[in-house]
């Protein structure tokens, strides 16, 4: 009796378990919308609109995916995670996807179990000072206090620039990126860190931003992207060939204006055919239909459309491609062929 | 009226466990423990087998790698390439130092508003029901966060203190109230002769302490009142600073001073501190109150008549009758209170002030990704931390409870 009960709470449990690790694909598909999991709020990248409808650079690829897997890029729910809790939620399948400044590393990779789908922003970490604190370098830091996002990357690379360079600093731990813009305009703080990208803009929603300046020294490197849970391939394909479809398309000269005529009829360019789905079984191979990038695309255009629309250097924000231009452009970004 | 008796005793069949009343009690404890153990196992089973679907372990080897982040109120020595293990010490040296500082608070306004909310002056009595019933009624999160918010947003910044034109300036040139906490000036111990005066000083607590005893003895053995006060004030201060004297002012004041971005030198207290502990005195101490009151008015009203009666001015009876009679009342609930205020603490992260919950709950866990290991710990300690202050209180509680001869 008591073996039988042993081995009926173990199959339980073991099913339990099982369910935990299951298709993620699949339930996205009949749970009808993406649960991305955001910021809570960081101009450009993720932000909600005076309406409640989320904006942004990487609220661009939770769309993009949600158009790829149902076919509507409206079809997402938004979980707005702090530095803190974003791990936790996708971990424990809060989120399908997580798409937040997050930057890719070795042990979030292999020992936190996640799976980091590519790159969509090349980042480093930066600091932002009042023109009037009268420094131009973060070597003339010495004592300063610095407010610092927790369980960030930023949080250990602040630790190990100011020990390498022996200088000592007072830190000021923050859970959100309001909060700590709030501080350092309140002067809590004499200087602020984070991701450059963040710094940009967090200074853009400033009143004043010419009032502050972006110290020259960037002290990491931050490659930002979208990660999803380890061990469901599947899903990490899903989601990481979404992403490098919104990178082909620019590469290819597939834009939002464009791609209705393109993908109508098989174009003279096999790699496009391929891609918008009018040649060959890639969605099909995804588990997806036929013209999933297509409608990834026209969520919310190519990746360079999403760079102009929502960080570009006709925004606020202001951020030149640098780094981020296609490897044609002597930039890193260079997605592996649609074939 | 007939009794139940039980069948007489025979050879035992399996339904009696059912039946016999003498074993239907072992019976249902016994399946009611099967079912828990079970249940537990359960539990404990899913957990393992889900971590390991996920290909995760249960390990504390963590604890002994770097920490690799700084943390800004250090008592003991750490720095960013200290363990996680060193980091959790500190974030609990940090848990205690708020959670003693907020009791002692706590029980000074607690005693005070209590009192005074029986006074017979109408406005105090009513002024502390308003106290009481602002501060128990807002959630002390909400009371964390509006200290915090207004210490940052009114108060000067360091550099405001800079220069010709500076808009801020200090107290007595020692304090500095600035956005970023509390700057005052720190006594520096020199050498041997320091740590005699401060042995001096401890001393006369405990000579204060043996004095009231030997005096409450003398009252209670030969009715005869020796003075209270002015011994205690007496030996409190002179031996202190003869010895500081004699042995040539041995304790100095460090003072703050601006130097580059911040205050130097001196006791920094720090915003989150202030926040936290003033939030939690002041929310726990209005539950306090209660308590107090509570205690004095369950001391009826008897009492001090008839020691009124006996001659006993209104100051004594408080002191002899009252008092130790209502702190019978009082401890129990006193001893939650304490409880509440170091648990509470753990709010600790919402202002940034480096708990062992921000630490090794927060920073750590955070880090390594080792969310059961260390909420595990985290129970552990919040755990021992309770039961030790509760064996203590309860010590006292016995103490001056009541002594049946
Ligand atoms: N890339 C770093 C830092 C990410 C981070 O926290 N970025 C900030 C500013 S760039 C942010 O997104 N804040 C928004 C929020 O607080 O929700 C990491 O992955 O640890």
């Amino acid at each position: 009796m008591k073996k039988t009960a042993f081995y009926g709470a173990l199959t339980v449990a073991g099913f339990a378990a099982s369910m935990a690790s299951a298709a993620t694909l699949d339930d996205v598909k009949e749970r009808g919308t993406l649960n991305c999991g955001v910021t809570t709020g960081l101009i450009g990248f993720a932000s909600p609109d005076a309406n409640g409808v989320w904006d942004g650079f990487d609220v661009g690829v939770c769309r993009a995916v949600a158009a790829a897997v149902l076919g509507d890029p409206n079809a997402v729910e938004f979980v707005p995670t702090t530095g803190k809790t974003r791990f936790t939620a996708l971990a424990s399948g809060e989120i399908d996807m997580l798409a937040r400044n997050t930057t890719w590393t070795f042990s979030r990779d292999v020992d936190l179990k996640f799976e980091f789908v590519g790159i969509n922003y090349y980042d480093g970490q930066g600091f932002i000072a009042p023109r009037d604190l009268g420094v131009s370098s973060a070597k003339e830091l010495d004592g300063a206090t610095v407010c610092i996002q927790t369980g960030t990357t930023t949080e250990l690379n602040l630790a190990d620039y100011f020990r390498a360079n022996n200088i000592s600093y007072e830190p000021v731990p923050i859970e959100t990126n309001a909060e700590g813009q709030q501080q350092y305009l309140a002067g809590a703080c004499d200087v602020y860190t984070t991701d450059a990208s963040g710094l940009a803009a967090t200074r853009a929603a400033f009143e004043n931003p010419q009032d502050h300046i972006i110290l020259p020294e960037i002290i990491s490197k931050e490659p930002l992207g979208p990660l999803v849970r380890h061990g469901d391939n599947d899903w990490g394909d899903v989601v990481r060939w979404t992403l490098n479809a919104l990178i082909a398309a620019e590469e290819l000269g597939v834009t939002s204006a464009n791609i209705e005529e393109l993908a109508a009829a098989p174009t003279g360019n096999p790699e496009i055919n391929r891609l918008l789905g009018t040649e060959g079984e890639l969605g099909a191979m995804l588990g997806l239909e036929a013209d999933w990038a297509k409608n990834a695309i026209a969520a919310g255009g190519n990746y360079g459309e999403l760079f102009e629309r929502n960080i570009g250097e006709n925004t606020p924000i202001g951020l030149a491609r640098g780094l981020n231009a296609q490897w044609t452009d002597g930039g890193l970004l260079y997605t592996p062929p649609f074939r | 009226m007939t009794s139940v008796t039980d069948p007489p005793q025979g050879s035992f069949r399996l339904s009696m466990l059912i039946n016999d009343t003498r074993y239907r009690s072992y019976t249902f404890q016994f399946i009611a423990l099967v079912l828990l153990i079970g249940f537990m196992a359960y539990l404990g089973i899913n957990l393992v087998s889900n971590l390991a679907a996920q290909g995760l372990n249960i390990s504390f080897g963590f604890l002994g790698d770097p920490a690799g982040y700084d943390i800004n109120q250090t008592v003991v020595e750490y720095d960013s390439q200290s363990s996680h293990l060193r980091a959790a010490v500190v974030g609990i040296i940090n848990t205690l130092i708020v959670a003693f500082l907020a009791c002692v608070t706590a029980t000074i306004f607690g005693v005070i508003a209590g009192v005074l909310r029986l006074s017979n002056n109408w406005v105090v009595r009513k002024l502390m029901a308003f106290y009481v019933e602002i501060f128990r009624n807002i959630p002390v999160l909400i009371w964390i966060i509006i200290i915090f918010s207004i210490m940052t947003v009114s108060m000067p910044a360091p550099r405001d203190f800079r220069g010709d034109d500076a808009t801020a300036g200090m107290l007595f040139d020692a304090f500095a109230f600035t956005n970023r906490g509390v700057y005052s000036p720190a006594p520096v111990i020199d050498g041997a002769s320091g740590w005699i005066v401060i042995g001096v000083f401890i001393a006369s607590i405990i000579g204060i302490f043996a004095y009231r005893r030997y005096a409450t003895k003398k009252l209670y053995d030969t009715g005869q009142l020796l003075p209270m006060l002015w011994p205690s004030v007496a030996l409190f201060f002179v031996p202190v600073i003869l010895a500081y004297f004699i042995l040539g002012r041995p304790i100095t004041l460090d003072y703050p001073s601006l130097q580059g971005f911040n205050f130097q030198g001196g006791l920094h207290l720090r915003g989150s501190l202030i926040a936290l502990w003033f939030a939690l005195a002041i929310y726990t101490g209005a539950f306090i109150a209660e308590n107090v009151r509570a205690g004095i008015q369950a001391i009826s009203k008897g009492q001090t008549e008839a020691a009124a009666s006996l001659g006993l001015r209104p100051g004594r009876i408080m002191n002899l009758v009252i008092l130790p009679q209502a702190l019978r009342v009082i401890i129990p609930p006193l001893i939650s209170q304490y409880l509440n205020i170091t648990k509470n603490s753990s709010l600790a992260i919402a202002v940034g002030y480096m708990d062992v919950t921000s630490t090794l709950g927060g920073i750590t866990l955070n880090q390594t990704g080792r969310a059961i290991e260390c909420i595990l710990l985290l129970m552990l300690f919040y755990l021992t931390i309770s039961l030790l202050i509760s064996a203590v209180m309860n010590v006292y509680n016995n103490s001056v409870k009541l002594k049946e001869r």
